[in-house]
């Protein structure tokens, strides 16, 4: 279905853009169906939001479907590389297909802007200068939170994230800011869905504090059963536990817990504004971090696109890099590594009428930058 | 390492191989008796807890919404069952596999067709939330004791029903002979529907009492599906018995594996490592679990001799 759609949209776009100049094609990989598809569905909901609102007729996008499954992932990129002739690729959530994409399309010299994965390796030794992330380096918001841990006077963190890349970076980012104790670490399954087994042992470590990664469904099921098992500690974790397209089917049992974002659908900026209320108006729903993600990679392509034509790569990969765009997160700007340096805020879950969501309560980490970027030579 | 601890971790994998119990008892029972290949079982957990979140979802009443999952995957299954499935009794594995899994892709694709791609909300009820004391001061959450209770009672019925009952008896001689049992007049295709919307109905129930603790999402069966030929492997295919040592086993054996090997590698190397390592190991340990039964069974636990 999405398929068939994005294969027409692209073919209208190409029969109008004939006799156009030379057109930008733009190959999406993202999670559309499967446990993960709403991650996937916003980032690609933000990113058309802003093609459509920018009405040209020279950049086509190709959307497909990787199921969360990184050879899936791997074959369509082949595809849409050699046969499709992309110029700019993006999409992937997923760091564990993200690391088994992105090195092999800018080897390609294909540019990849991430709107969400950002595997360590990838801001460190294996950085390249085709690859841009917009949305963070995968230990961001989990540094964020642990200095928000240090700052909330907990002592005692039990932590536990799923084991894959992006789990590995989230622990790593966590301790490299916390400066407590740990009361116990855990690697659980990638797509585990249930969590008795971790909850006993939280209950059983002595901790003062909870710190979980665990995005989409993963989260779902372990808030649930956290807040049904009796536990009684206060809990931390990054905005991909308490993100809008979650907190819906977790309810109450989310009330008022801190978590750690980049983006939040009050920060007061016009851009941000706009995009909340265009993304509600096309939608019917609010806007994710995910999607927010979606948004401003779109942005920063056509303001690259702007400047310099992609077939030059030198003057296009310098105006991705000086990334003049207006972010719905206010000020953005890249590091060496082209990864954001960017302000990661600290959210409370409230409720608004029937809708659970997030406000802002204080800036985490102000002009945050990874801790990569020094490994990486470009 | 405290007493309270092993016992609370013990509960949870009784309920663990409770919930694989129902759905892996459908599934051994279509095979069972029609040597059927069914990988949209799956298909009809996910329908089953759909079910249970939109009837909760109007009513608010939990009793409703579990009714409402039985019902709506039993006919699920009675549908798949007359419309596609009887014509695949006759070929091999291969196009069973085939089929079914197109199953799978039709049902998900429906699923988020009528309901979207963002998890579904289901909690449960108030008066099975919150932990109980159990004996010797372990907190234990009532609603888990609660799937524990039902996958027994559930259990119990379904042995009834197959050692007692005039439709026990058909089943069981479906299993040991189809073509005698046709020609000894029993509606053959009728008993069929019959199992296969019975085996559709456990999985939305399973379905449906999972995704109180769980997300309700598609795609939600695949991952129990996996684990539920597992089970049914190791219980000895078509055996319900075998399927209730098998998923208390496998149950048992993942619950307990993940708590106890990353602490077991942690006496022998660093806590990072060994929590990876261990974790790792962990989710291989069915899989070893069932290699180790087929060396020594080749045909299940209480497999006939297939």
């Amino acid at each position: 279905m999405n398929i068939l759609k994005s294969l027409a949209m692209a073919t209208a776009v190409s029969t109008l853009a004939l006799a156009a100049h030379a057109d930008t094609k733009i190959g999406m990989i993202t999670t559309l169906s499967g446990g993960g598809a709403g991650l996937g569905v916003d980032v690609r909901d933000g990113f058309m939001l802003a093609i459509e609102a920018a009405g040209r007729d020279d950049v086509e996008v190709v959307i497909e479907d990787d199921q969360r499954k990184p050879e899936s992932a791997v074959q369509i990129a082949d595809r849409m590389i050699q046969s499709e002739k992309v110029d700019i690729m993006t999409g992937i959530i997923w760091s564990n297909l993200a690391m088994a994409v992105v090195p092999a399309a800018t080897a390609q010299n294909v540019f990849y802007l991430s709107p969400n994965a950002g595997p360590s390796v990838l801001a460190g030794k294996r950085c390249h200068k085709n690859y841009f992330n917009v949305a963070w380096q995968n230990d961001n918001l989990h540094e964020a939170a642990g200095a928000y841990a240090n700052d909330a006077a907990l002592k005692n963190s039990f932590i536990l994230a799923p084991n894959y890349p992006a789990g590995k970076d989230a622990l790593t980012g966590y301790k490299r800011m916390y400066g407590g104790e740990l009361a116990g670490e855990i690697y659980t399954k990638l797509g585990q869905t249930d969590y008795a087994a971790e909850i006993a042992q939280i209950r059983a470590s002595g901790a003062d504090s909870v710190y979980f990664f665990l995005p989409g469904g993963m989260g779902i099921s372990f808030l649930k059963q956290y807040a049904d098992s009796g536990v009684d500690l206060p809990v931390v974790g990054p905005a991909f536990s308490f993100d809008q397209g979650i907190l819906q089917a977790v309810g109450a049992a989310a009330l008022g817990i801190k978590n750690t974002s980049q983006w939040n659908k009050d920060i007061d900026n016009a851009a941000n504004a706009a995009f909340v209320a265009d993304f509600q108006a096309k939608y019917g729903r609010l806007p994710s971090l995910y999607a927010s993600q979606g948004f401003d990679t779109a942005n920063l392509i056509l303001s690259a696109l702007d400047k310099a034509d992609v077939s030059d790569q030198d003057a296009f990969r310098a105006a991705l890099k000086a990334a003049e765009f207006d972010s719905v997160r206010g000020d953005f700007k890249f590091g060496d590594n082209h990864h954001p340096v960017q302000n990661i805020y600290v959210r409370e879950v409230i409720q608004e009428g029937d809708v659970f969501t997030n406000k802002i309560i204080a800036t985490g980490l102000s002009d945050h930058a990874d801790a990569y970027a020094s490994e990486c030579n470009m | 390492m405290s007493l309270i601890l092993i016992l609370e971790q013990v509960l949870n994998g009784l309920q663990f191989g409770v919930m694989l119990f129902l759905m892996a008892a459908g599934l051994t029972l279509v095979f069972g008796v029609m040597g059927l290949i069914n990988l949209a079982h799956g298909a009809l957990y996910m329908v089953g807890a759909f079910a249970a979140a939109a009837v909760a979802g109007w009513t608010g009443s939990f009793v409703l919404a579990l009714m409402a999952s039985l019902a709506a995957a039993a006919a699920a299954g009675a549908l798949v069952e007359v419309t596609v499935i009887r014509r695949l009794y006759d070929r091999d594995h291969l196009d069973q596999v085939l089929a079914t899994f197109a199953l799978i892709l039709i049902f998900s694709e429906g699923t988020r067709w009528l309901f979207g791609s963002f998890p579904l909300f289901l909690d449960v009820p108030s008066y099975l939330s919150g932990p109980v004391t159990l004996p010797g001061g372990i907190q234990y959450p009532l609603y888990r004791l609660a799937i524990i209770v039902i996958g027994l009672v559930v259990g119990a019925g379904l042995f009834w029903l197959i050692a007692r009952t005039r439709i026990g008896v058909q089943i069981r001689a479906g299993e040991a002979d189809r073509e005698m049992i046709a020609a000894l007049g029993v509606d053959i295709s009728k008993l069929y529907t019959l199992v296969f919307a019975l085996g559709a109905a456990l999985a939305g129930l399973a379905g449906a009492l999972v995704g109180a603790i769980q997300s309700v999402q598609v795609g939600m069966g695949e991952p129990v599906l996996i684990l539920a030929f597992v089970v049914i492997v190791i219980g000895g295919i078509g055996s319900i018995k075998g399927a209730l040592v098998g998923a208390l086993l496998v149950g048992l054996t993942d619950t307990l594996g993940g708590v106890f090997l990353p602490r077991l590698f942690a006496l022998m190397m660093e806590p990072a490592s060994a929590a990876s390592f261990g974790a790792s190991l962990a989710s291989m340990l069915i899989y070893i679990l069932m290699a180790a039964v087929l060396l020594v069974r080749p045909s299940g636990l209480f497999g006939g001799s297939a």
